[in-house]
């Protein structure tokens, strides 16, 4: 079970990328936050069967991944990781929906198909973007700026505590399993006897040490507010990011890019 | 200077399940003085810990922390003057960075950016942590971990120092660095421990807690000596007052064995 604690849910590597030092990471949180927002508005409200639109959107990611410094590989991996929800969503469509929508040479795709692409390049898009904003700015910085933005306070730190105990869960829970499989030995899987007490001790261990952390944090002084040091002014670099990347947004939207770039290559070939 | 002083009258604490872990602890402990709370697993030491911030509010009996008695109103106010170092500091360390975790009480504390800044680096600096300043705290070794749980209290100017346990789980170098450390502080200190040779190195008064009971309250030095009493209390003498071993010849010799393995 090393899986479990060593390599699914490195999550928390995406805290130190954050504590890293580019124009992008010292920007305000809010206006990161707002961009990514608009971007996953803009992309998620494009037609079922839209493709080719989506593709020219991936430069928002990538472009703050690579002025950022960010490790693609890593960020693609994790992306991967959660990209199974997203298949099973789409997969059913090509058997649903099989009017012939498209024909490269001999091949004739449905529109169950192309539904289905879309499906995981807006998932792709995304889900990708929203990791870029956390490497870049980090989980706490994201809630502190959700919170300026008037996000209600019950909503933050509710965000704020299942991220912190996320950890702390999956650690319980690994250490579980690890004193389980050393006293199990050739019955494979586990038994729903003892799957269900385990999984009542999971809750009971994790509940004594969330209470714990949650003490340390109160005798600290912890109100609910989240306070951090880190770039909290919307100046003319803030401004700029946001307005450069919406404007570039909604002209993707409703300017056909990809089309357009085609039909000019196809153009000048002819 | 009054306001450290740290003043138990018969407290009393039921848990709600029934189980009364504090029968009647009545103890006064006075500005800049260094107590060892000693006792066996399950005497009622944590628990007792547990008041001195507030966490748990007697079922009966006062305690007073300066001119503060602890009530559910003023939690805060007796929170902002006794500092709480974690038996675990996993507990305690809940950041992304070491410096933002050692920032989280003086932003809260509403500190100016500058203000916190000093205090991070000072608190850091004090227990020779200034290096590691921007590493994840969940990266670091048991005794790194155990200093920055320090400074992220430190960094919030306590006049009281309470500590759970601050030895557990230490390699020997660390912990007599950590000894080291505790031992350049001024604030009052209250340590419980099981470790009675730190106790002993640190703390000029000891108080014995037996059956959520106070059996003892006197000299570290003469407490330790009265062998009965820590037998009574689960207890034994600290090593380093059990004489040597090896110099009076008692220390067992561990011969290799010369067995045949024929298996």
């Amino acid at each position: 079970m090393a899986k479990l604690d060593s390599q699914l849910f490195h999550i928390d590597a995406l805290d130190e990328l954050a504590s890293g030092n580019s124009v992008f990471h010292n920007l305000d949180p809010r206006a990161k936050l707002v961009t990514t927002l608009v971007f996953i508005g803009t992309v998620v409200s494009f037609g079922k069967y839209e493709v080719s639109a989506l593709i020219p959107f991936a430069i928002y990611p990538l472009v703050l991944i690579s002025v950022g410094g960010l490790p693609f590989f890593y960020l693609a991996e994790r992306v991967l990781l959660v990209a199974p929800f997203a298949f099973f969503i789409g997969i059913l469509n090509p058997f649903f929906d099989q009017t012939i929508m498209v024909h490269l040479g001999s091949v004739s795709l449905s529109g169950g198909w192309i539904s289905f692409f879309s499906i995981m390049l807006r998932f792709l898009l995304t889900v990708g973007s929203a990791l870029v904003l956390i490497a870049l700015t980090g989980f706490h910085a994201v809630c502190m700026g959700l919170e300026k933005l008037g996000v209600p306070r019950p909503f933050v730190v509710q965000l704020l505590f299942l991220y912190r105990y996320l950890f702390v869960l999956i650690d319980e829970a690994s250490r579980m399993i690890r004193a389980k499989s050393l006293r199990t030995f050739h019955s494979r899987g586990t038994k729903i006897r003892t799957f269900g007490s385990m999984l009542g001790h999971l809750l009971l261990r994790t509940l004594d040490r969330a209470q714990r952390i949650h003490l340390a944090m109160c005798c600290r002084g912890f109100d609910g507010h989240v306070r951090l040091i880190c770039p909290l002014k919307i100046g003319w670099k803030e401004t700029i990011f946001v307005l450069g990347w919406v404007l570039l947004f909604f002209s993707m939207r409703f300017y056909h890019i990809s089309e357009h770039l085609g039909l000019m290559i196809m153009r000048n070939i002819v | 200077m009054s306001h450290h002083i740290v003043e138990a009258k018969d407290l009393f604490f039921r848990y709600p399940d029934g189980t009364e872990a504090v029968k009647g602890i009545s103890f006064k402990i006075t500005h800049g003085e260094s107590v060892a709370v000693v006792g066996a697993n399950g005497a009622g030491k944590s628990t007792l810990l547990q008041h001195l911030n507030g966490y748990l509010i007697p079922t009966k009996g006062e305690l007073r922390i300066g001119e503060v008695m602890l009530t559910r109103k003023n939690v805060h106010a007796i929170r902002r003057s006794v500092g709480m170092v974690f038996q675990d500091p996993d507990d305690q360390l809940f950041m992304p960075t070491v410096f933002d975790d050692v920032a989280f009480g003086p932003l809260n504390l509403g500190l100016s950016e500058e203000n916190v800044k000093a205090k991070v680096n000072q608190a850091l600096e004090t227990v020779g942590m200034l290096h590691v300043i921007k590493r994840p705290p969940y990266k670091l070794s048991g005794g790194e971990k155990r200093s920055v749980a320090i400074a992220t209290v430190l960094a919030m100017s306590p006049d009281i120092l309470v500590m759970d346990e601050p030895s557990s789980n230490l390699d020997p170098l660390a912990r007599q660095r950590l000894i080291g450390l505790l031992k350049g502080f001024h604030h009052t200190k209250i340590i419980a421990t099981h470790d009675l040779d730190m106790a002993l190195e640190l703390c000029e008064r000891t108080i014995v807690i037996h059956d959520g009971r106070l059996t003892a309250d006197s000299r570290t030095l003469d407490l330790f000596q009265n062998e009965s009493l820590l037998a009574e209390s689960g207890l034994a003498k600290p090593l380093s007052m059990q004489g040597c071993h090896v110099c009076s010849g008692t220390a067992k010799q561990f011969q290799p064995r010369t067995v045949n393995h024929t298996h």
